[in-house]
C-alpha cells in the first residue's frame, strides 16, 4: 500500500507493506505502519469508533473515516492509497491544519447563541414539534471534515463556508432556544455563503453518518430567500 | 462569488425564461412546419407590442442569467480575481442586452 508523505511544501507517496487481517481497517493499517515500519509517520484519531471525527483521510482519492472503513471494502484491486484530506492544508503526512475548517464554522454563525441563563428553566421542546425534527436529521455530525474535502465547489472557491458549516448553521436555524436567527441568516447569505452551492451533491455521497448537508444549504436558501422577500421578517 | 441578490435574480430571471423558451421553441417549430418566408414572418411581428414584448422580456432574462452564470464559471473555473467579477457582470450583461435588444428591435419596428 502507498502512504503519502511530506508536508506543507510538498511530498509524495512511499509503499509500504502491511500483514492482511481479518476485519481490518484502514486507520490499523495505518497505525500498524507507524508502530513498525515509518515511527515518524504522523495521522490524527482519538475514539476509533466513529465518535470524533478525527480521523478522515483521502482512501483510494476519496475521504472517509478510517476507523470505520474496512480494508476489503475499499481496496481497488490491490490498490490502496492513503493521503491527507482534499481542500485543506496540510501540516505533516497525514495530518492536516483543520483552522479553516472550524473558522467557517464560526463564520457561518454555528455557535449556539443561548436567550436564556442557567436560572431559567430547560425549554420544553417535543420531539413532534416540525423544526426540532429537521434539526433532528441535520444535528448529527461528528466535524470530521468529509464532505468539506469532497466539496467540489471548496475546491473551486476557497471562500465558500462549505457544507459542514452551513449544516450546522441549518440546525442552529431550527433550534427554538437560539437568539442569533437574523444575524446567522446574514452570516449565510452573504459571498461565501449559501447560495455558492451548486448542489453537486457529493457531501450527501460521502458523510459518513448519512447526513444531508445539500438538504440542510437548500433549506438556508430557502430562509435567506424567503426572509429578503418579506423585508427582513423571519418567522 | 454569488450572494442573496445575485441568487434571487439568477433564480427569477429562470422562472420567466422557462415559459419562454417553449414559446420560442414552439414558435420556431410553427413558423417551419408552415414555410413562412423572412417577410412572411416579418409581416407578423413588425409593429407587434406582443412578440416585442415577448423577445424583450426573454433578451432581459437572458442578459441577467448568463452574465450572473458566466460570473460562477470565471470566479471558480478560470479563477478571476474577486475585483473583475463585479465588472464582467455588467459587462456580459449589458453586451447581451444590446445584442439581443438590436435583434428584437430589428424584428418588430
Amino acid at each position: 500500500m502507498k502512504v503519502w508523505r511530506g508536508n506543507a511544501h510538498g511530498g509524495g507517496y512511499r509503499s509500504y507493506s502491511v500483514p492482511a487481517r481479518e476485519s481490518q481497517t484502514v486507520l490499523d493499517v495505518v497505525t500498524w505502519i507507524q508502530q513498525h515500519a515509518e515511527p515518524t509517520l504522523t495521522y490524527r484519531f482519538a475514539c476509533r469508533v466513529g465518535m470524533c471525527g478525527s480521523c478522515a483521510m483521502m482512501v483510494n482519492g476519496e475521504p472517509r473515516w478510517t476507523c470505520r472503513t474496512h480494508v476489503r471494502k475499499v481496496l481497488d484491486g490491490q490498490r490502496l492509497e492513503i493521503a491527507p484530506l482534499r481542500n485543506l492544508p496540510v501540516i505533516k503526512d497525514l495530518a492536516t491544519d483543520m483552522a479553516e475548517f472550524f473558522d467557517k464554522w464560526t463564520g457561518a454563525e454555528g455557535v449556539f447563541h443561548p436567550t436564556a441563563t442557567r436560572k431559567d428553566a430547560i425549554a420544553p421542546i417535543s420531539p413532534a414539534d416540525p423544526m426540532r425534527q429537521l434539526a433532528n436529521e441535520a444535528v448529527e455530525c461528528i466535524n470530521c471534515a468529509v464532505c468539506y474535502s469532497a466539496c467540489d465547489t471548496v475546491t473551486a472557491n476557497p471562500s465558500y463556508l462549505g457544507p459542514a458549516a452551513l449544516n450546522r448553521a441549518w440546525t442552529l436555524q431550527n433550534d427554538e432556544r437560539d437568539g442569533a436567527y437574523a444575524q446567522r441568516l446574514r452570516a449565510v447569505s452573504a459571498d461565501g455563503g449559501c447560495f455558492n452551492c451548486h448542489s453537486h451533491q457529493s457531501c450527501l455521497t460521502y458523510c459518513p453518518n448519512d447526513l444531508n448537508p445539500t438538504a440542510s444549504i437548500a433549506g438556508l436558501k430557502r430562509l435567506s430567500s424567503t426572509s429578503f422577500l418579506r423585508r427582513g421578517r423571519t418567522r | 462569488m454569488i450572494g442573496l441578490r445575485l441568487y434571487l435574480a439568477q433564480r427569477l430571471s429562470a422562472f420567466l425564461m422557462a415559459p419562454l423558451v417553449i414559446g420560442h421553441i414552439a414558435t420556431m417549430i410553427y413558423a417551419v412546419q408552415n414555410g413562412l418566408t423572412a417577410s412572411e414572418i416579418l409581416d407578423r411581428t413588425q409593429g407587434s407590442l406582443w412578440w416585442g414584448a415577448f423577445y424583450g422580456l426573454f433578451v432581459g432574462a437572458v442578459s441577467v442569467h448568463a452574465a450572473i452564470g458566466l460570473r460562477a464559471i470565471a470566479f471558480e473555473t478560470l479563477n478571476l480575481p474577486v475585483r473583475w467579477l463585479n465588472p464582467l457582470t455588467w459587462t456580459v450583461g449589458m453586451v447581451l442586452a444590446l445584442l439581443g435588444g438590436r435583434a428584437v428591435a430589428a424584428v418588430v419596428f
